[in-house]
């Protein structure tokens, strides 16, 4: 065999070889959502619904109509984001669950950012709102970085902490020094100002945050994958002690990725504020940066897939009404789905390498 | 139905039938799913079955629901953002649904202004009293004098109480949550001058670990009547329950949580508001786009009095809500001083159910034990 091979065969079979890659890494999340409806439509049979309607139902919900996909993916634009919180880290091994807490610091800086700046031309209000929200958002989780590399503290713990603390801070200055006195009963910071709010993509209802989440979720790709920046943090994501071995500067890899994370949850955050509420309160805690762990591990953490599954759980979201409308099913319904394709991918992660149709088998 | 459906002809069939039922439903955008009855959407923010607030709510579109020409459609735990513009839209455009019911108070400003401005033909009922004159016609706000209730509740529950302190778990410190406290220490000390309220704010609307070790903290200082102003009085009522003490309700009614220890309690009275505003929209009538009232105008009432009321207490709480009833009766009158000893209502000076100068209420009046920051 060894003689056959030429320059362009090899070629050939690399190619081939990562087509089937490729293919691998769409065939087995797609057989894990289908093991997973199959699953949920048991589940709802036991409560009496016909799995069929449901589906149908939640198709229409979804996906169905114009309205349905711009609902789906105004729910999806801001789980891309606070997915890659949890995403870009991971490239480095680290399991990050606070982008909770980056979103809420986020949103935090960004309405204090505008509120500094009466008057200002909205474009300069809105740009110093998105450096404002992804500076906070960046340093939070830096923080938790901070602490691993240097402290050895766990990160998964102490990005979590961090959430409650930037949710207790939030609560603070909304309900003391940055509350508005008109804010009676719901205590808010003052608004923003409508000149200041982003809109809506033209002909759509669908906020630019989605938008910012592709163009983020993109450039993410491009870092970890096109990049020796990237590489090397997969590197060390691979080995830690190789990659210090090898001399590569560990410390500053963690601290990047964990602010680039965390800058991708405040600028969600800052979507949040500028394109949904128009001011701070404690509504901007809604889990959105909680989902967004679940969208990181379903997309096993590539930037990429981070955007097809936001829209996945972003349709789940909004079909998850009508279902409760169409057929009495309680909400805990969703969760329930959600908690089956995730329980399904995680265990679909021991198919990887074990599909011999998917097997290297060129140079 | 049977698992044994679900066969893989079944499944492929299905597949194709989703896909089928997708393109007709994609051609046909807007298209009601309940013709011929007026589409009714209830928006709640936490479950309808909480024992609070949204079951409150629920059994108000319960009541509802009855009214023959009527089709409800309800949807649960959404939260105060954008999904509930989603939500709301979703109801219009899906279900076709004319008039809407967003209970949430955080649903108002922005989301309910927004799609109302949008949507002028669709009907907006949002439960706090926050219309005013520049917002959407077709939007309005109802909302009840709930503090009445809990005068009534506070009577009981002063009459009752042995060790003359009475314990209140509340979320947050705003003047709805101040009114309702200031309100049931009110009605204590009509029974017992001397009486005092400790209060612990939890600091949301919803959390059951705090407000357990809350209930817990209040019944070791040997608070034995404990009330609650929190999306779920449930887990207040059973801590009460289960450390022997007594407890009054709130949002609606909790007896069969605890069937001994409920006292009495302060309830909304959606069910009797919601098919009142029904049958007014569908009859064409206009409905009041600032809609409130109290124990007269029936949108709140009192629970029936648990065994342990005595006949005092019976006698006394009948009473106050035979003069609130009669209309005219002010729960807040001068000479009235906060728990710092600063004088908050003049001699002479009274603030009836509808004063303004009542929805910005900052303190907390002598007897209370707490603070407001």
């Amino acid at each position: 065999m060894a003689i056959a091979i030429g320059d362009k065969l090899a070629g050939r079979a690399a190619l081939g070889d990562r087509l089937r890659q490729a293919a691998e890494g769409v065939v087995i999340p797609t057989l894990a959502l289908i093991a997973a409806m199959i699953l949920f439509g048991i589940f709802v049979a036991v409560s009496r619904v016909d799995p069929l309607e449901l589906y149908a139902v939640m198709y229409r919900g979804a996906f169905g109509t114009w309205f349905s996909w711009q609902n789906t993916l105004t729910r999806a634009a801001p789980l891309i984001l606070t997915a890659l919180c949890t995403a870009l880290p991971a490239q480095l091994g680290m399991v990050i669950i606070g982008g909770e807490g980056a979103l809420v610091m986020g949103g935090l800086a960004a309405t204090a950012a505008a509120l500094a700046l009466p008057g200002a031309p909205p474009l300069a209000v809105q740009l110093a709102m998105a450096l404002a929200g992804m500076t906070a958002g960046g340093l939070w989780i830096a923080l938790a970085g901070g602490l691993r590399h240097y402290r050895g503290v766990n990160e998964t713990i102490s990005s979590l902490l961090l959430v409650y603390i930037a949710i207790a801070l939030l609560n603070h200055l909304v309900e003391g020094p940055m509350r508005d006195p008109a804010s009676l009963n719901k205590p808010s910071t003052r608004a923003i100002g409508a000149a200041n709010m982003i809109g809506s993509i033209p002909g759509t209802d669908i906020h630019w945050g989605l938008v910012f989440g592709i163009i983020a979720a993109v450039l993410a790709y491009f870092l970890v994958y096109r990049t020796t920046f990237g590489f090397a943090a997969r590197i060390a994501g691979g080995n830690m002690r190789a990659a210090k071995v090898v001399g590569l500067a560990v410390g500053r890899l963690v601290l990047a990725m964990c602010f680039l994370g965390g800058a991708a949850a405040g600028l969600a955050g800052m979507i949040e504020i500028a394109a949904v509420h128009g001011r701070a309160n404690g509504n901007l805690a809604a889990g959105l940066g909680t989902t967004g762990i679940l969208v990181a591990f379903l997309a096993r953490h590539n930037p990429l897939a981070v955007i097809p599954v936001a829209v996945l759980l972003g349709g789940i979201g909004a079909s998850g009404g009508l279902i409760q409308r169409r057929l009495g099913l309680p909400d805990a319904s969703v969760m329930v789905l959600q908690g089956i394709i995730f329980l399904m991918v995680l265990a679909s992660d021991a198919l990887y390498g074990r599909i011999r149709f998917f097997a290297p088998r060129g140079g | 139905m049977a698992f044994t459906r679900i066969s893989r002809r079944h499944l492929l069939q299905g597949t194709a039938a989703i896909g089928a039922a997708g393109a007709i439903a994609g051609l046909l955008p807007g298209r009601p799913a309940f013709a011929g009855d007026v589409v009714v959407g209830f928006i709640y923010v936490g479950s309808r079955d909480d024992y609070g607030y949204n079951q409150a709510h629920a059994q108000g579109a319960a009541a509802l629901k009855k009214v023959p020409g009527v089709k409800v459609v309800e949807e649960e735990n959404v939260p105060e953002t954008d999904a509930v513009e989603k939500t709301m839209e979703s109801m219009i455009n899906l279900d076709g649904a004319t008039l809407l019911f967003p209970t949430s108070f955080g649903y108002y400003n922005p989301h309910v202004l927004k799609i109302a401005a949008k949507d002028p033909k669709v009907r907006f009922e949002h439960c706090g009293g926050l219309w005013t004159e520049k917002d959407p016609k077709n939007a309005a706000s109802y909302f009840g004098y709930i503090d009445e209730a809990q005068y009534v509740a506070g009577i009981v529950a002063g009459h009752t109480s042995k060790t003359g302190k009475l314990g209140f778990v509340a979320a947050k410190p705003i003047p709805q949550v101040l009114r309702n406290i200031n309100a049931y220490t009110l009605g204590a000390q009509t029974a017992n001058p001397k009486i005092t309220t400790q209060v612990i704010f939890t600091g949301d609307w919803s959390m059951p670990v705090k407000e357990a070790e809350a209930a817990n903290s209040l019944i070791d200082q040997g608070v034995d009547v404990i009330t609650c102003h929190v999306d779920g009085p449930k887990t207040v009522v059973e801590t009460a329950a289960r450390r022997g003490i007594m407890v009054t309700g709130y949002h609606c009614d909790q007896s069969v949580l605890a069937p001994k220890a409920y006292l009495t309690g302060a309830e909304w009275n959606w069910e009797g508001l919601y098919p009142k505003f029904g049958k007014m929209f569908m009859a064409g009538e206009p409905i009041p786009n600032f809609y409130r009232g109290g124990l007269k105008e029936g949108l709140v009432k009192v629970s029936a009095y648990g065994p342990a009321v005595g006949e005092a207490a019976r006698k006394a709480a009948d009473d106050a809500k035979a003069k609130l009833m009669a209309g005219g009766f002010a729960i807040f009158k001068g000479p009235m001083t906060d728990n710092k000893g600063k004088m908050v209502i003049a001699s002479g000076q009274a603030h009836g159910q509808t004063d303004p100068v009542l929805e910005r209420m900052d303190y907390l009046v002598e007897g209370v034990v707490g603070s407001t920051s």
